[in-house]
Order: C-alpha cells, then structure tokens, then sequence
C-alpha cells in the first residue's frame, strides 16, 4: 500500500503550504486582506496538518519524503501578484493530493480517513477559490495602471 | 426646545397594533421667526437614513427652520433632534464660497475656471500616459441620486475606471451584500409600516434610538401601547432598546456569529421552522443545519460571554414569534464575520418563513441618509440598476444606455472597494483621487495611514464640499459644494421611499450643486458617447431622474412610475414604482418569489467566511430559481483579540445629537452643545480596576495609535471600551490636530474589512485603557 506515501506527501504539501502562507502574510502586511486571510489559511493548513498526523502513523512505512516547496518570488513591482500566483499553485497541489488521498480511502474503506479528507479537501478548494478571485482583482491595476 | 435634546424622541402617542401610527407635526425654527411668516419647501432630511419628510421653511432668502410632513408615510409629521437643529449649518459663516487650488504648499482662493481646469487637465494627461485606473472617485452618503447617477455615468462609462466607491462602503455595504447572498438582489424586503403590525422585534446590533430617532419613536409607540410586541436585543452596550427589551444579550463585540448560530440551532432542534415554506421557497437548508448541527446555546455562551439561558430565552421568543420584524446595523456591519452574520438574521426570518407579509420581514438598515442611491446608481462598489458585473448581458443593457462600448465600462471584476482604492493611493498607481461630500481624514480606520496617503506628493486630492474639513486641509483643489436645500433632487431612504428635495435658497457666494460641478468636469474633459455626441445627455436634476428612470426599468429598483410631479405635495413613494404598481410597493418578495435567477440576479454569491467568489455556473448548480437562499457561516474568532498588553474590546459607534464627522451637525449650536467632545465609555468594574472615575481624562491606546477623552462609567458590559467616532479636529483649540491632544476614534481603529462585503471592521481591536 502506497497510501502512506501518498498521505505523507499532503501531509508536507500542507505543511509547506502553511509556511507559505505564513511567508506571505508577513511580507504583505500592507496588504491587509491578504495579510489576515492568509494568517488563517496558514492555521487551517496546520489544522489539516493534524488531523491527517494519526492516520500517517496508520499507513506508515518509513517512507520519507519529498521535493523542494515552490520558491519564494523575488520581490519586484508585481510582488503580490508572484505571491498569491505560488500560493495558487502550491494551494492547487495540496488540492489534487487530497483528492488522491479521498480515492484512496475509499478503496482502502477507511471510513475515518474518508471524514477527514472530506473536510478538509473543500476548506482547501475553498482557499483555491479566493486566491483566484483575489488574483483577477489584484491583475489589471498591476499590470495596466502602474 | 432644549426638551428635544434632553427627550429627542418627544411625547409618546401610543396605538395598538394594526392601527396606524399617529400624526404628530415636529416643528423648529429660529427664534423671532413665526410660522406663518415662511415659504415652506418640500424636502426630507439627510442627517440619518431614516429619511424624514420635511418642508424648509424660507425667509428673506435664508432657510430659518423645518417642519414634518404629516403626510408622509415615513415619519408622520416626526422629527429627530438632528432634523429639528441640523440645518442650521446651511447658515454657518465657514461656508466654502470660492474654489481653492494649492500653490507653494498653501491653499489659495481661486476662480471655478483655474479650479477644474487644474482637475481636468491632470486627469486627460492621466487618461492619456497611463489610462483609467490612475484616476478614483471617492464619494458620500449624503448626495442625492441625481449627483450621484451623473457620477457613475462619468466614472464608468466616460473615464471608464473601476475605481468609485463611497463612504457608503463603512455604512451600508454589508446591508447590500446580505440581501444580494440571500435574496439575489439588493432591495429592503420589509418597510417600516411593519413595525405596526408585527408582535416581535428583533434588534441585532442597531442602536436605534441613536441612529434613526424617528424609528425608534415609531418602535417605542408599540411597545408603550396595547399588544406590545416582544423585543430581543443583541448589542454589547446598554443602549435605550435593551433597557425597554425583554431578553438583551451583551455579547462580546465580534461574535455575532457564533450567537446567531446558536439561536438557528435553537429554531432547529424546537422545530420551530415552518417546513413547508421553506421547502417551497429555499434552497440550501440541509447545508444549514449541518453548520449549526453543534452550535449549541452553551457553545454560544462560552464565545459570547452570556450565559446560556437568555440564549434559549431568545430563541424560543423568536420561535414563537407570529409576526417577526428583524432589524440589523452597525453592530453587526462593522463587526467582525459582518454578512455572515446579516445572512443569518436572514436566515432566521426565511426558517421562520416570516418575509413578504404585513408585521413580518428583514430590514437590513442602512447608515447614511442616501445610501440607498449609491447601491442603486452604481456609486457603491455596484453597476448602475442593481446590474450584475458578471453578467455580460447586464454590461451590455448598461452600454446600450449610455451609448458606449462594453469594454468601456470595467467588468472584470467588482468595483474596487474604499479601502482597496486608498491601497491603490499608497502604492501609487491611483494618481487622482477625488474625494466628494466625505471626510475620510476622520472615518478611514487607522487614521495615521489614511493622512500618509492623503500627503503623498504624487497624488492629486481634489475635494468638493461645503466646508473646509480634516480631508480638505490635505486638498490640492477644493471646490465649493452646494448643500441640501440648495439644490433640487431626490433620495432615498432605508425603507425604499423616494422623496423629493426642492431648492429652497440658493448656494452661497459661488459654491455648485455637485451634479453641475460633474457636467462642468464631463465637458472639459471631452467625454463622449459612441458617436461622439457628449456622453452625458442631461443638464438639469429633473433630466437626470427621467434617465434614471431609464436606467432602472425592469430592474429590481424601478423608478419608471415616478416622476418630480407624482413626488411633488403628497407623501413619499416606495420602489418599485412601476405602470403596473403606480403607487409603489410597500413590502417585496409577497408572493414568496426572490430574485434569484441567473439571468437577473445582481450577485452570484459568495462563500461567506473567506469571500472566495462564486461563478455564474456555481450559482447555477444550486438551482435557487426564485428561492431564497440560506447560506450557512461557520464561526470564526476576530483579527485581533485582546492580550496582556491590550486587555479591551475597543467599540465605536454614534451618539443620538451627530451625524458622521459632525461637519453639520457640530455647526448647529443645540446639538454641538449637547456633545460637544469625545468620551470613553467603561464599565463600572473596569474603572474601579484602572482607578478611573466619570469624568477622569483617560487615554486609549491599540498598536495603531492613542486617543485622550475623559470617561463615563456607564452600562457598558466588561472588558470593552466604547468611544464615539464623530470627533475630528476642525473646531479644536489645538490646530496641530493629532499631534496636540488626539481624539479621533478611528487613530485606534484597525485596517481590515469584511472578506465579502468589503466594509471596514470597526468593532473589534485591541486596546488598552490607562488614566492621564
């Protein structure tokens, strides 16, 4: 069963995530929307972080991990635009972990697995959901008026 | 006189229910002057949202005092304090007469000619190097639709920026987005004529015999009657409801969620739900009750910080309700979690199936007396007609009006919000900022910021108002504004009555209706239409309003029935005001049909928690289809919470004898003697703990900065600390402002807005309370 693997690998997925967002919030304190929903997307990703742990431990094997997290964006005049954009995609790729994980659960009938990935898998579609909105706001000033 | 400060809701004239509320004609004027001696002129007052029929009473071309409309619908002849005093402003000697433009760093009188012409020729270079989003219009609460109208015209569709937004955003915003999330449309359900008929009240966080006097008079004539009806309140303060309310809840600011969660959780598990209508006339109800499945009363209790009990109290008076008239304001606008929580006053109407019927329905109240227009004209972060910007058939029935191609008109994405475009100011790609009727130098959180921004050297503030205030001191133009009264035009009220407002006197020395100066702008700037005739097709207010009417046809706001003649002599009308309902509508959505269709809804919607955007096809797939629709929010604790270091909750709101940074009402001699500075309000326990007694000067501090006031030991609950935002610095003695003895409320106030409504959160900040 790879299914440790695979949970291990969401497990640094949200983890990176939430160092991201956390990375992010700092740097765009100025950008006060951006600060106070990222500082709560960082919680929710270590929540996500947790609720996963004992299930790790279920399916473990000793199989560690893992690729480097998305770089820090260099910052220039489209900063914020470079940060939400790595934070879309990094956020993207937990997205696509949960739902790998879900289909395994379901294979594998672990109910409580199943739970798990069902809530927090929508938290994260929904953190995917604002950074895309935001983005389409923060484009045409960025790009066109300055 | 003085007894309409010291009782400004006046005599009681008691009735029982569905019986109509008295006439009582309210009447002030200047000493010497009797009322047989004035011309009287039609108009209402603009000094809450309540929008008080009123006639202005002329003499030897002056305006010498007012008098209520008994006719009208909304106040029966009744004024508040701030009607029966405020138009002495109109008179003040510190009138703006000359424009003013900045020379050498001084602000020097000029003529109207140098004035625009300094306006218009920054923003054609703008339009020309960089294009429409170096440009931002930053407006009020007070115009009238007519101005306003001809703003969004301007803005939208000549200069063709995204960046118009208003005062309204800090007022009314919320409102708004609640009834879009939940209804599909903007729209008061409800009308005031409710509140005799129905037999239960619910107040969540408005303080309304502070804010809308004659409301409360209207409330308080029920509830000092036969059949009194029932009266909740949530609200952390004492304030005069909770005193006459028979279960108050003082939650802590910023949990206005998890209590209204825990009462739909009540509704709920008591089945008080009316079943049948909701399964006939919502969508989302399962979704619902999952999210307040373990919102239990003592959930609630342990956030909140009341017990229990009230909460179940509460719940079953709302759940016995037959007649359920539910009003929301600031204190739920301005706190924490704010459309989440409108949507959920929402939701307890919809479960209750109590909307669309005489006694019963929702009032999402808004702040300033016009704020209403600004939703309706486009002025406040919407399209013009409630038009939805993400349905390229709106956008195109919009053009089509205006004669200008659709990529005119920005659509990408929502209107840029008040506080995105003061972001946009301090990054500097918004070059000119235009800031009309408002003073954002006082009402902007986080004050220090906001006078940054308004100094940068690259930004050109132009600023149009009567007075010379906070804001216009960092002006690089100012222009003389006409002020009601001296102007024709209409507005609108909370309850959707439409009045009309004759020019009573004129303008002083050379000050201009903000309509005209607008025209005057559209000229010089060369705006056209699509085939090069000018784009703005009117020139008087009355030519405004027939476009208007236009503009609204067989859309939720319909002005198409009315006209300045139907509006002349009688009371006010309600839209929508159609051939087919000649009169107006008293109440909407009576046939338990919303205006949640794909195709004419204003709003796809939004997730509430995180204002992630829902899309036409997301909207879709929930089928709704006339529907209401009952969004769930989870509970999530406030930005700022308070520590060691700032132990308080930090409130602010308004007191009963000022309107907004008191540029009127602070030059009416009653109202400014009756408050004439800021205070601090604490509880009594508080005080004893920081060895503070009524009276004692006491300063305020949060992380953004401090204020100095002296304190009042009042009813306030534990742990917070109110002040009154109203106080900015043009009449002190300290002309350095901040620097001298601070008392703006908002140097305290913190910069973070509401994730779906975009309105600022000032209800919820850490401070700390220490005694000078």
């Amino acid at each position: 069963v790879k299914l440790g693997l695979a949970l291990e690998r969401l497990l640094s997925g949200e983890q990176r995530l939430a160092r991201d967002y956390r990375a992010v919030a700092e740097r765009r304190r100025d950008d006060h929307d951006v600060h106070h929903e990222c500082s709560s997307f960082a919680r929710q990703c270590e929540a996500h972080a947790e609720a996963l742990r004992p299930h790790i431990r279920r399916y473990a094997k000793g199989a560690s991990v893992d690729a480097p997290g998305p770089a820090i964006p260099e910052p220039g005049g489209l900063e914020l635009l470079d940060d939400l954009r790595s934070l879309f995609l990094a956020a993207e790729g937990v997205s696509i972990l949960w739902m790998m994980a879900g289909q395994a659960a379901q294979a594998a009938r672990d109910r409580e697995l199943l739970d798990v990935v069902r809530s927090c898998h929508s938290e994260t579609e929904l953190q995917v959901k604002w950074l895309v909105a935001r983005i389409k706001v923060a484009a045409p000033q960025a790009l066109v008026a300055t | 006189v003085s007894d309409r400060i010291k009782n400004p809701w006046g005599e009681r004239t008691p009735h029982p229910a569905a019986s109509s509320w008295l006439e009582r004609v309210d009447l002030q004027l200047a000493s010497g002057v009797s009322e047989h001696d004035v011309r009287w002129i039609q108009s209402a007052c603009v000094l809450c949202s309540n929008g008080c029929a009123l006639d202005i009473g002329v003499l030897d071309g002056r305006i010498v005092g007012v008098r209520g409309r008994g006719v009208d619908r909304v106040n029966h002849g009744r004024l508040g304090p701030k009607g029966l005093f405020g138009w002495q402003a109109n008179n003040a000697t510190d009138r703006l007469t000359r424009p003013f433009v900045r020379r050498d760093g001084e602000l020097r009188e000029t003529d109207w000619d140098t004035a625009m012409g300094a306006v218009a020729t920054r923003a054609r270079e703008l339009l020309d190097s960089i294009g429409p989003g170096a440009i931002g219009f930053y407006s009020s609460g007070q115009l009238f639709l007519e101005d306003y109208y001809t703003l969004a015209l301007v803005a939208r569709g000549g200069i063709g920026t995204h960046h118009l937004d208003g005062n309204t955003r800090l007022c009314t915003a919320t409102a708004g987005q609640a009834l879009k999330e939940t209804f599909g449309s903007d729209g008061q359900p409800a009308s005031y004529g409710d509140v005799e008929h129905c037999d239960t009240l619910f107040h969540v966080g408005i303080n309304v015999a502070e804010t809308q006097t004659v409301l409360w008079m209207r409330m308080l004539d029920r509830l000092h009657g036969p059949d009194r009806p029932r009266l909740v309140v949530i609200d952390p303060r004492t304030t005069y409801a909770a005193r006459e309310a028979d279960v108050h809840l003082p939650i802590r600011n910023g949990t206005n969620v998890a209590l209204l969660n825990a009462l739909i959780h009540e509704l709920i598990a008591n089945d008080w739900v009316d079943r049948d209508w909701v399964n006939a006339h919502t969508v989302g109800f399962d979704a619902l009750a999952q999210t307040v499945a373990s919102t239990s009363p003592e959930w609630a209790a342990e956030i909140c910080r009341v017990p229990a009990a009230p909460i179940r109290e509460a719940a079953q008076i709302l759940g016995e309700a037959e007649l359920l008239l539910s009003f929301v304001l600031q204190g739920v606008y301005q706190s924490h979690g704010a459309t989440a929580a409108a949507c959920q006053v929402n939701n307890i109407n919809l479960l209750r199936g109590m909307i669309g019927r005489p006694g019963a329905g929702v009032l999402q109240m808004n702040g300033q007396p016009t704020a209403q227009n600004t939703r309706e004209t486009g002025c406040n972060g919407d399209l013009p007609g409630f038009r939805n910007w993400q349905n390229d058939e709106h956008v195109r029935e919009l053009a089509e009006l205006w004669n200008v191609d659709e990529l005119q008109i920005p659509h990408w994405g929502p209107p840029t919000h008040a506080m995105e475009i003061f972001r946009y100011a301090e990054q500097g790609s918004i070059k000119l900022l235009w800031i009309i009727g408002t003073n954002p130098a006082v009402s902007l959180p986080d004050l220090q910021r906001i006078r940054r921004i308004l100094a940068r050297d690259e930004l050109l503030v132009v600023v149009s108002d009567a007075f010379l205030t906070e804001t216009g001191a960092f002006a690089d133009v100012v222009l003389p504004a006409a002020l009601w009264g001296e102007k024709t035009g209409t507005f609108t009220n909370a309850d959707r009555t439409v009045h009309l407002s004759e020019r009573a006197v004129e303008p002083p020395g050379e000050a201009r209706p903000d309509m005209e100066i607008l025209l005057d702008f559209a000229e010089r700037l060369g705006l056209r239409d699509k085939n090069g005739r000018p784009l703005v097709k009117w020139r008087t207010p009355e030519e405004c309003f027939e476009a208007w009417k236009e503009c609204s046809r067989g859309r939720p706001c319909d002005y198409s029935g009315l006209s300045y003649e139907k509006l002349r002599g009688g009371s006010g009308i309600q839209w929508p005001c159609t051939d087919e309902a000649p009169d107006g509508t008293e109440r909407l959505y009576t046939d338990g049909v919303f205006v949640t269709f794909p195709e004419r809804c204003e709003d796809y919607g939004h997730e509430l928690v995180t204002g992630a955007t829902f899309t036409e096809a997301e909207f879709k797939a929930m089928g709704a289809n006339g529907r209401a629709i009952l969004r769930p929010a989870t509970y999530t604790p406030p930005h700022e919470e308070p520590s060691d270091e700032y132990p308080f909750v930090l409130n602010t709101g308004r007191t009963v004898y000022h309107f907004h940074t008191r540029t009127k009402t602070g030059r009416a001699a009653e109202l400014r003697a009756a408050a004439p500075d800021a205070w601090v309000e604490l509880a009594p326990s508080d005080a004893e703990r920081i060895g503070v007694q009524e009276g004692d000067r006491v300063r305020v501090e949060t992380p953004r900065g401090a204020i100095e006031a002296d304190a009042r030991v009042t009813g306030i609950r534990e742990g917070v600390v109110f002040v009154p935002f109203h106080y900015g610095y043009w009449d002190t003695d300290e002309p350095e402002g901040p620097d001298g003895r601070p008392r703006a409320a908002n140097e305290l106030t913190m910069t973070i807005w509401d994730p779906v409504s975009k309105q600022p959160v000032f209800k919820t900040a850490a401070a700390r309370v220490v005694k000078r």
